[in-house]
């Protein structure tokens, strides 16, 4: 079976759960290595070989990985990398890996275990919605069962140790990914930026460290590892998550009552360009689509599901782009044809509706 | 004053971030901001940046003389100035000086708080069970309470021998 067969449909990927209209994912990840193994970024390629061949057999014997997924990382194509990428399955650092890397992915896609990264293991639980302590739970049990098997790097004053020191001790990541276009659209996000940093929280773009926070999306993610227990950091970041969904909540109430047509304007604008376009960037596309998933979210688009948004969302981008076709894109190639596809796929969405019929219609903005 | 990361030209960008009640300050110019993104607040911790740097100079300091090099792989003071990861586990050890200040500026703690591998926390529970036993053993032969002795003499037996049990199995 290849990768494309493994995968679920674009549209499913994102699946619901609790807050969805604001967190997009919940996701946990943990960084193990074994003891008595240099790191992969030191050890030597026949070392990185001889570990990835101990390592993918335990976890393939691991119950919660029964039908998964696994194939060392030269094995896929440099588009295939993209599409995992693209799905949050895999890091860009794990992309660039070749021989003595592996992946293993279960079905379902809401456990994933990339072997030497940066760590000899990180395994990742990811979850719909806001569900950080269900994302924790799944892959506590994974690592439990693993340490079974595997002899880990631990030591009982530092904890479990990693290749770098940001992730000893606990080697948690914890984070959420965030649609937030209410704060964006109010210019509040640098404010709430910062008093996220200011709580020893980062906040990243789309794709992790050093990214843009393409189409309004933004990940929230610990940074301290060592001197805190796993729910107490879990814990933590559930209650700024809960603060930040209000915020988002009430800016857009806000807008609403305050600015309506500035935001049906936004709305009504991403939909004509992205229902006409004829060539059109990724990065456009992903910033008119956070519009069209904003307009879907307070009632514009009435009778349209949200998942066609987020199928959307993922296969405008490059590598889920190229894969349709069989011939290699340029980037000017790939904006017209993800023009086409979004033409023909907005083709039956109707015009947004300015006032949401169940509302009760907020006032017009006064001309000043 | 220099840049902090290219320690040659002026640095005009400066930075003071708090974080939980720590400040931290970073002097940057111009062309090292811009290449760390500095100038887009969105994708920016000054965390992140003090990470690669403050390593390094922790490092330095211990560093003064002879050059540390893990005995297990080989990884020296320098190859972590250049890569901000260590070599291997053992490297937590070689190199447990420098990295202390560097841990304390970086984690809430210095000290593990949280999972434990299972097999690892049941002997350690074990082993504080035996020295708990062993204290009271000690005691109560000065106290010429030989009747607890072989008692506790017992249990001192029976502890040590799932300890030996767990790390055969």
């Amino acid at each position: 079976m290849n990768i494309h067969e493994f995968l679920s449909s674009p549209g499913t990927v994102y699946g619901q759960g609790p807050h969805d209209s604001i967190v997009m994912s919940s996701r946990v990840r943990l960084a193990r290595n074994l003891k008595g193994v240099a790191f992969p970024g030191w050890a030597k390629k026949p070392d990185r070989i001889r570990s990835l061949e101990a390592i993918l057999p335990a976890v393939q014997s691991i119950r919660q990985m029964a039908g998964a997924f696994s194939e060392s990382m030269e094995n896929f194509t440099a588009v295939d990398k993209q599409i995992l990428v693209e799905r949050h399955l895999i890091s860009r650092e794990h992309a660039a890996k070749n021989t003595g890397s592996g992946l293993v992915i279960n079905k379902g896609e809401t456990l994933a275990v990339m072997i030497n990264e940066e760590d000899h293991l990180r395994m990742q639980s990811l979850r719909p919605g806001l569900q950080l302590k269900e994302a924790w739970h799944a892959v506590d049990q994974l690592d439990s069962a693993l340490e079974k098997k595997l002899d880990y790097a631990f030591s009982p004053s530092l904890g479990y140790l990693t290749a770098c020191p940001t992730n000893l001790g606990t080697g948690i990541r914890v984070s959420a990914m965030l649609h937030l276009p209410a704060l964006v659209l109010s210019e509040q996000i640098n404010q709430i930026i910062q008093a996220v940093n200011k709580l020893g929280l980062a906040v990243r773009g789309l794709y992790g460290e050093g990214t843009e926070a393409l189409g309004n999306v933004f990940q929230v993610s610990n940074q301290m590892t060592l001197g805190e227990s796993e729910q107490d950091i879990v814990e933590r970041l559930n209650k700024v998550l809960g603060q930040i969904i209000e915020h988002e909540e009430n800016a857009r109430a806000s807008l609403l009552s305050n600015k309506p047509k500035v935001v049906f304007n936004h709305i009504g604008r991403a939909y004509g360009i992205l229902a006409n376009a004829h060539s059109i960037s990724s990065k456009e596309t992903m910033n008119l689509l956070s519009l069209l998933r904003l307009g879907l979210d307070i009632g514009s688009f009435p009778g349209v599901e949200r998942r066609l948004v987020e199928e959307l969302f993922l296969l405008t981008q490059p590598a889920h782009l190229q894969q349709q076709f069989s011939e290699k894109l340029t980037a000017d190639e790939r904006d017209l044809l993800r023009a086409d596809m979004l033409r023909d796929r907005l083709r039956n969405v109707s015009r947004p509706v300015a006032l949401p019929p169940e509302s009760k219609g907020p006032k017009l903005d006064k001309p000043e | 004053m220099l840049c902090d990361i290219c320690k040659q030209n002026q640095a005009k960008v400066h930075l003071t971030q708090m974080i939980e009640g720590k400040t931290k300050k970073v002097d940057l110019c111009e062309e090292c901001s811009k290449a760390k993104g500095v100038d887009d607040p969105t994708g920016f911790s000054l965390a992140d940046l003090l990470l690669g740097l403050g390593a390094a100079q922790e490092m330095e300091q211990v560093a003064a003389g002879a050059e540390l090099k893990c005995p297990h792989c080989g990884f020296t003071q320098a190859d972590f100035k250049k890569t901000g990861r260590l070599g291997c586990a053992d490297c937590y050890e070689t190199f447990a000086e420098g990295l202390e200040g560097l841990l304390k500026t970086m984690h809430k703690g210095t000290k593990h708080v949280g999972k434990t591998p299972l097999a690892l926390k049941q002997s350690l529970d074990l082993s504080d069970k035996l020295k708990v036993l062993q204290k009271r053993l000690d005691k109560a032969i000065a106290e010429e309470d030989f009747e607890a002795a072989v008692h506790l003499r017992d249990d001192i037996s029976s502890v040590k021998n799932k300890l030996k049990e767990l790390t055969v199995g």
